[in-house]
C-alpha cells in the first residue's frame, strides 16, 4: 500500500514533526506497510458490535471541589527551557 | 547475595544476615562492573540508594520495618522519580527531572525498598527489542548479540544479570512479558486498573499497566503486593481491595483447568519454543491440572487493532512534548512552529515518530471509522473471546513469544516484522486481562517463556500456577554465563 | 433586494468552581502567573485528570434551568491541536455524548414580544491558558500563563434561530442572567467569565437555502457582539451584492479599534481528530442526583421577574430589568427589605446607581455604595429627613466613601427641617423681610401669581441653607400668602 507524499506532509503538519525531504519517501513506504497490516481489520464484520473505549466497566469518579494543589511554580518551572516573571516563554507565532 | 530471591533477601535482612547497605553496595558494584556489557541501566542513583539503605537498616534495627525494607530494586525509566532524571528512553526527556513521584515509586518508598537506579527501555515504551532507546540498545545477558525484548528490556536484562533482585516495568502490548520470556525471568502484567498510572509516563492510556519483574513468581507476588493500590489520582484505577498475592501460592493445581488456544500454536511459532511450552503444560498436567483446547477466534485481529489503537492514543499523549514547558527544545527556534516541528523531530526517534504519524492518520477525518472506530469494535470481539473462554477454564496458557531472542537488526527495516513479535501478548492488553510470563525452557542457549493469562483480577490464580510450576522445574533458577 | 440574517451563538461560560475541572488547583481570578497551574495543568508527563464534581453539578443545573435533556451517561473526547496555551496539545471536551442535550430559552425583545431560541446542547470542557504577546521579555517571544488552563467551562450551542443582532443580544443576556441567577457563573464579562462565538450568515429574504456562515470568535461584551454582528451582516451583504461569495472562515473583532479581520486560515487546516479520552471514564448521573439538584435550584430569572411584580408591585418592565442580572436582583432585594420601600429602591437601583456604575465601568458586585447604605439613604428620603436634592449629594458622599447616610447627614448638617413650627417661623421671617416681594405678589393677577412663588421659595431655601423641606414650605407659604390677600 502506498501513501501519497502530500498525505505524509499533512500528517507531519498535524503532528508538528518536521520531516526531511529526503526521508519522506522512506517514511511513506514504512507507513504504507503498517497500514497494510491494519487494513486486515476491514475483513471482519463488526456490524452491531459496540466500540470499546475502556476495558473495565467502571464509571468516572468525581472529585470534591476543594483546593488541594498549592503554588509550586518554582519547582515546576525549574526545568522549563525559558521563563520570565513566572511566564513560560515560547517563540511568537508568526501571523 | 545476588542469587538470593527477594523472599530470601527479606528474611536475610530481618535476621541480620546482612545489612541493606551491604546489599545495596553489592548491587551497585555489580551494576558498575557488569552493566557496561548490557547497557540495562540509564541512571544509577548511588548516593540516594546508600542513604535509603542506611535508613532501612535503622528501621530494621528498630523493628518497625515495612514489607520490603532494605530490598534494592530498579525502576523502569518510565516511572517519574522526584529529583531523579526520568528519560523514558528518549532524547526528548533526557533533561527531564520530575518534581513528583509516580504512585508506584511512592509505594516502594513506603515499603522501604532501596532504589538503585532507572532502567533502559524502548523510547516511550514503543518497541519489542529495546533497540530504539536514545541511550543505546540493551543486550540480552544470555546472548549479547541478541535483543532482550522490549520495551522493558533494561529491567529484564538487569534482573537476568542479577544487577538487582527485582525491577518495575510496564506492559502495553507485551512489554513486561516478552522481555521476561526472552531474558528467562518472571514478569506479570496485572489487570488494567490494578496498578496506578499516576506518574507512569503514558504511551497508550487504555492499555498501559505497570507490573513487576523478578526471577520467581513468589518474588513477583511480593513486588505486586507493593505496586498494586487504589489511587484516586488515576481515574482509570479500579477501587478494589489488594489481596496478599503470596497467600495462595502454595495451593495445589489439582483440578485447575488450563485453556490452550489453538490459535497460539499455529504457523510462525518456532518449533523449539513450541516444544518447551508443551513440555511445561505437560508438567502442569502431571501436577494435576487439566488441559482444555480452546479457541480465541479473533486472535489474528489483535495485532492490527493494537497498531491502530496504541499509536492513536500515543499520538495524543505525546503532543505535550513540544519544547514549551519542559524537556527538549531545539536550538534557536525561528518561531513557534519551528520550535514545535524541530523539537519533536530532533527529540523523538524514528519509531516514535512513525507511531505518531500512524496514530494521527488513523484518527484523521475520513479515516476514523475505518481504523479507530473499527479497532474499538474488534477490541470488543477480542474481549468477548476471552470472556467466553473463561466460562470454561481457569487460566489460559501458551507461548509468550513466537521465537527466542532474535539478533540485533534482524527485524530489519520492516516495522511490521517487529510488531508481530507481540502476536501472543497483545490481546491481553486489549481485553485488560492480567498476564504473566515465566521461564519454561531453552532453545539454543536462549530462554523460552510460558505465558499465563488469567481472568480479571485473578493475579493470585496466575501467580499460584506459576509458583507451582516453579516448584517442579528449575528453568527460573538458571543464570546466563558471565554474570557470576 | 432584502436580506434575512441567520445567527447562531456558541457561548463559553466559566463555571464558578473553586478548582479546575480536572485538577485541584485554584481558579481564583487575578493570581500571579502560573501560581495556580499544577503539574496536571502543565501537562507534565504521567499526570492524569480527575473530574470535578461541582463542575458536573453546575452543568446539570444549567440543563435543568433551560428544561433540557440531561445526558445521564456522558463522555469526554480529546480535541487535538497545537497551541502554547493548550499544554496537553489537546483539549478535553465532550462531543458525542454531552452532559446537556436539547433545551429552550425564551427571550424578551424590546417591543414586548417573546421568542424561543432552541439550544442544541451544552457540554463540559476545559479552558485554555493565556498568551501574552508583550511583557518583560524579548519581543520575539510570547509569555504563557497557564493559571486559566483547566478552568471548567460549559459551552452552550444554540440552533441558528436568531434573526437579528437584537435577538442575539437578548439571547446572550438571557443566558448571562440564567447562569448568574443559578450561581454557576460569576458573570464578570471583563474577566472573561463569558465569551461568545457568533455564527452569521445571510440569505435572500424568504429563501430556504442558508448562506455560508462565518464565525466571529471570542467576543466578551454584549456591545462588541452587537457591533460585530452588524458589521459582519453588512459586510456579507456587500460582498454578495458585489458579486462575490462568502468564504467560510473564522474572524476576530477588536472592539477597541472596531476592526474585524479574518483569522489565518489555519483553522480550516485543522483536523481535530476527536476520539474518546482514555484517561476518563463515562460520567454517570443518577435520577436521584438530578432530582436533588432540581430541588435545590436557585430561583430562575423568569420566576424572579414574576415574583418581583407580585411581591414588590413592580411593573413588568422594571421587574424585567431588575431580575435580569442576579447580582442586581439580589442587591435590589437587599435594599428593599432593609428600607421597606420597593418603589424608591427600584428608582435608585435602576436609576442613579446603575448610571454611576455604568459610567465608571463597575459591576454591581463592586459598587462603592452597598445595599445597606443605599437602603439607609432611602429611609431618610422617605421620612423626609432630607430633600430629594440633598439625597443626590448624600449619595455622592456615600459613593466617595464618607460613610453611611446618617453619618453624612450628621456630619454635614444636612438634616432637612421639617418641623412645621420652625418652618412656619422661617416663612414668616422671610415674608417680613421681603415686603416689596409680598406687595408685588398681592398686586399680581391671580393667574400669574404662581410664578412668583419661586422667588419666595428661593429666599426661604437660602435662609435655611437648603434644609427646609420644600413640600412643607410650599404649603405653609401658600397658606401664609393667602392670609395676606
Amino acid at each position: 500500500m502506498s501513501i501519497e507524499r502530500s498525505e505524509i506532509e499533512k500528517l507531519a503538519t498535524l503532528s508538528r514533526i518536521a520531516i526531511n525531504e529526503e526521508t519522506i519517501s522512506e517514511v511513506a513506504q514504512r507507513l504504507g506497510s503498517v497500514l497494510e497490516l491494519v487494513d486486515q481489520l476491514q475483513a471482519v464484520n463488526t456490524d452491531g458490535v459496540e466500540a470499546m473505549s475502556h476495558p473495565m466497566q467502571a464509571t468516572q469518579r468525581l472529585r470534591e471541589d476543594e483546593v488541594t494543589e498549592l503554588n509550586r511554580r518554582e519547582a515546576l518551572q525549574a526545568i522549563a527551557p525559558e521563563t520570565e516573571d513566572g511566564l513560560f516563554l515560547v517563540p511568537k507565532v508568526i501571523e | 547475595m545476588h542469587n538470593l530471591t527477594i523472599a530470601e533477601l527479606v528474611k536475610g535482612l530481618q535476621s541480620k544476615e546482612f545489612t541493606s547497605v551491604e546489599l545495596t553496595q553489592h548491587f551497585l558494584d555489580r551494576i558498575a562492573n557488569l552493566d557496561p556489557a548490557y547497557n540495562a541501566v540509564i541512571t544509577v542513583t548511588t548516593e540516594q540508594a546508600l542513604q535509603a539503605a542506611a535508613a532501612a537498616d535503622q528501621r530494621l534495627a528498630d523493628g518497625n520495618a515495612p514489607d520490603l525494607c532494605g530490598v534494592p530494586i530498579l525502576h523502569k525509566d518510565i516511572f517519574c522519580t522526584d529529583g531523579v532524571r526520568t528519560s523514558c528512553g528518549s532524547k526528548m526527556l533526557d533533561n527531564f527531572i520530575p518534581p513528583y513521584n509516580a504512585t508506584v515509586v511512592e509505594n516502594f518508598e513506603k515499603a522501604g525498598a532501596v532504589v538503585l537506579g532507572k532502567t533502559n527501555m524502548d523510547e516511550f515504551a514503543m518497541g519489542s527489542s529495546n533497540e530504539t532507546s536514545f541511550y543505546g540498545a540493551v543486550k540480552n545477558p544470555w546472548a549479547t548479540d541478541s535483543v532482550p525484548g522490549g520495551s522493558s528490556g533494561g529491567s529484564a536484562a538487569a534482573v537476568a544479570a542479577r544487577l538487582a533482585p527485582g525491577a518495575t516495568a510496564t506492559d502495553t502490548g507485551g512489554s513486561i512479558r516478552q522481555p521476561a520470556a526472552l531474558c528467562g525471568i518472571s514478569g506479570i502484567k496485572p489487570t488494567y486498573g490494578r496498578v496506578s498510572r499516576w506518574g507512569m509516563i503514558a504511551f497508550a492510556s487504555s492499555l498501559d499497566q505497570g507490573g513487576p519483574m523478578a526471577r520467581t513468581a513468589e518474588d513477583c507476588a511480593l513486588l505486586l503486593n507493593c505496586m498494586a493500590s487504589y489511587d484516586d489520582k488515576d481515574s482509570t484505577c479500579i477501587d478494589r481491595e489488594v489481596p496478599d498475592y503470596t497467600a495462595n501460592l502454595n495451593r495445589s493445581v489439582k483440578g485447575l483447568r488450563i485453556g490452550v488456544p489453538k490459535e497460539y500454536f499455529s504457523e510462525g511459532l518456532h518449533p523449539g519454543t513450541e516444544e518447551a511450552v508443551r513440555a511445561a503444560l505437560a508438567k502442569l498436567q502431571e501436577q494435576g491440572a487439566e488441559l482444555v483446547e480452546i479457541s480465541l477466534p479473533n486472535s489474528a485481529l489483535s495485532v492490527p487493532a493494537y497498531y491502530v489503537i496504541a499509536p492513536a492514543e500515543a499520538s495524543a499523549n505525546l503532543s505535550r512534548f513540544d519544547g514549551a514547558r519542559y524537556g527538549y527544545r531545539c536550538e534557536n527556534p525561528k518561531d513557534l512552529e519551528d520550535m514545535y516541528c524541530r523539537s519533536r523531530a530532533e527529540g523523538f526517534g524514528e519509531e516514535v515518530q512513525r507511531r505518531i504519524l500512524i496514530g494521527t492518520y488513523c484518527l484523521s477525518a475520513g479515516y476514523y471509522d475505518a481504523y479507530y472506530g473499527k479497532s474499538q469494535q474488534v477490541r470488543q470481539l477480542i474481549q468477548q473471546d476471552f470472556v467466553s473462554a473463561f466460562e470454561n477454564v481457569d487460566l489460559i496458557m501458551g507461548p509468550t513469544c513466537p521465537s527466542p531472542a532474535f539478533k540485533f537488526g534482524a527485524k530489519g527495516d520492516d516495522p511490521v516484522a517487529m510488531y508481530l513479535e507481540d502476536i501472543y501478548t497483545i490481546a491481553t492488553n486489549l481485553a485488560g486481562l492480567p498476564g504473566m510470563s515465566i521461564p519454561c525452557g531453552m532453545v539454543e542457549g536462549k530462554p523460552v517463556g510460558l505465558q499465563i493469562i488469567g481472568n480479571y483480577f485473578d493475579e493470585a490464580g496466575i501467580l499460584n500456577a506459576a509458583h507451582q510450576y516453579q516448584q517442579a522445574s528449575d528453568w527460573h533458577t538458571q543464570a546466563p554465563e558471565g554474570i557470576a | 433586494m432584502s436580506w434575512d440574517t441567520v445567527i447562531g451563538l456558541e457561548i463559553h461560560v466559566q463555571l464558578a468552581t473553586k478548582t479546575k475541572i480536572f485538577s485541584g488547583a485554584s481558579t481564583a481570578y487575578g493570581a500571579e502567573p502560573n501560581t495556580q497551574a499544577c503539574a496536571i495543568d502543565l501537562a507534565m508527563p504521567g499526570t492524569l485528570p480527575v473530574l470535578n464534581k461541582q463542575a458536573v453539578n453546575y452543568a446539570i443545573m444549567f440543563g435543568l434551568a433551560i428544561d433540557a435533556e440531561i445526558g445521564q451517561v456522558s463522555a469526554f473526547e480529546r480535541k487535538n491541536y497545537f497551541y502554547p496555551d493548550l499544554p496537553k496539545g489537546y483539549q478535553t471536551t465532550q462531543l458525542e455524548k454531552p452532559i446537556v442535550g436539547r433545551g429552550n430559552v425564551e427571550i424578551q425583545l424590546a417591543d414586548g414580544s417573546t421568542k424561543n431560541v432552541r439550544i442544541h446542547h451544552a457540554h463540559l470542557e476545559e479552558d485554555a491558558g493565556k498568551s501574552l504577546h508583550e511583557g518583560n521579555f524579548n519581543s520575539s517571544f510570547s509569555g504563557i500563563d497557564l493559571n486559566r488552563a483547566g478552568t471548567p467551562l460549559i459551552e452552550i450551542v444554540s440552533e441558528p434561530d436568531m434573526t437579528s443582532a437584537e435577538e442575539a443580544i437578548a439571547f446572550a443576556k438571557k443566558i448571562h442572567s440564567i447562569v448568574t441567577s443559578i450561581g454557576i457563573c460569576d458573570g464578570e464579562m471583563s474577566q472573561g467569565s463569558m465569551r461568545f462565538d457568533v455564527n452569521v450568515s445571510v440569505k435572500p429574504s424568504g429563501s430556504d437555502t442558508l448562506g455560508t456562515r462565518t464565525e466571529t470568535k471570542n467576543l466578551n461584551s454584549f456591545k462588541f457582539m452587537e457591533e460585530a454582528i452588524k458589521r459582519e451582516v453588512a459586510r456579507q451583504i456587500d460582498v454578495i451584492e458585489d458579486g462575490g461569495t462568502i468564504a467560510q472562515e473564522t474572524r476576530l473583532y477588536n472592539g477597541e479599534t472596531k476592526v474585524a479581520r479574518s483569522m489565518r486560515s489555519k483553522e480550516e487546516a485543522n483536523d481535530y481528530r476527536y476520539f474518546p479520552c482514555p484517561d476518563l471514564l463515562p460520567v454517570v448521573v443518577s435520577d436521584e442526583q438530578i432530582e436533588e439538584l432540581r430541588r435545590n435550584m436557585p430561583e430562575l430569572p423568569d420566576a424572579r421577574q414574576a415574583r418581583f411584580v407580585e411581591q414588590y408591585g413592580l411593573s413588568e418592565y422594571d421587574a424585567g430589568i431588575l431580575s435580569s442580572d442576579a447580582a442586581m436582583a439580589n442587591y435590589f432585594e437587599a435594599v428593599s427589605s432593609a428600607c421597606k420601600n420597593a418603589k424608591l429602591a427600584t428608582n435608585w437601583t435602576m436609576g442613579e446607581l446603575s448610571a454611576r456604575l455604568n459610567n465608571e465601568d463597575l459591576s454591581i458586585a463592586n459598587s462603592p455604595v452597598s445595599a445597606e447604605q443605599l437602603a439607609g439613604l432611602i429611609v431618610r428620603i422617605a421620612d423626609n429627613s432630607i430633600s430629594g436634592k440633598m439625597a443626590k449629594e448624600v449619595f455622592e458622599a456615600i459613593w466617595a466613601g464618607e460613610g453611611s447616610a446618617d453619618q453624612i447627614i450628621e456630619a454635614r448638617g444636612l438634616k432637612q427641617v421639617s418641623d412645621s413650627g420652625a418652618l412656619e417661623q422661617m416663612v414668616v421671617d422671610v415674608l417680613a423681610a421681603n415686603q416689596a416681594m409680598v406687595d408685588d405678589y398681592i398686586n399680581t393677577d391671580e393667574a400669574k401669581r404662581k410664578k412668583k412663588l419661586g422667588g419666595f421659595m428661593g429666599q426661604i431655601m437660602k435662609a435655611s441653607k437648603g434644609q427646609a423641606n420644600p413640600q412643607q414650605v410650599n404649603q405653609i407659604l401658600a397658606q401664609k400668602l393667602n392670609e395676606l390677600l
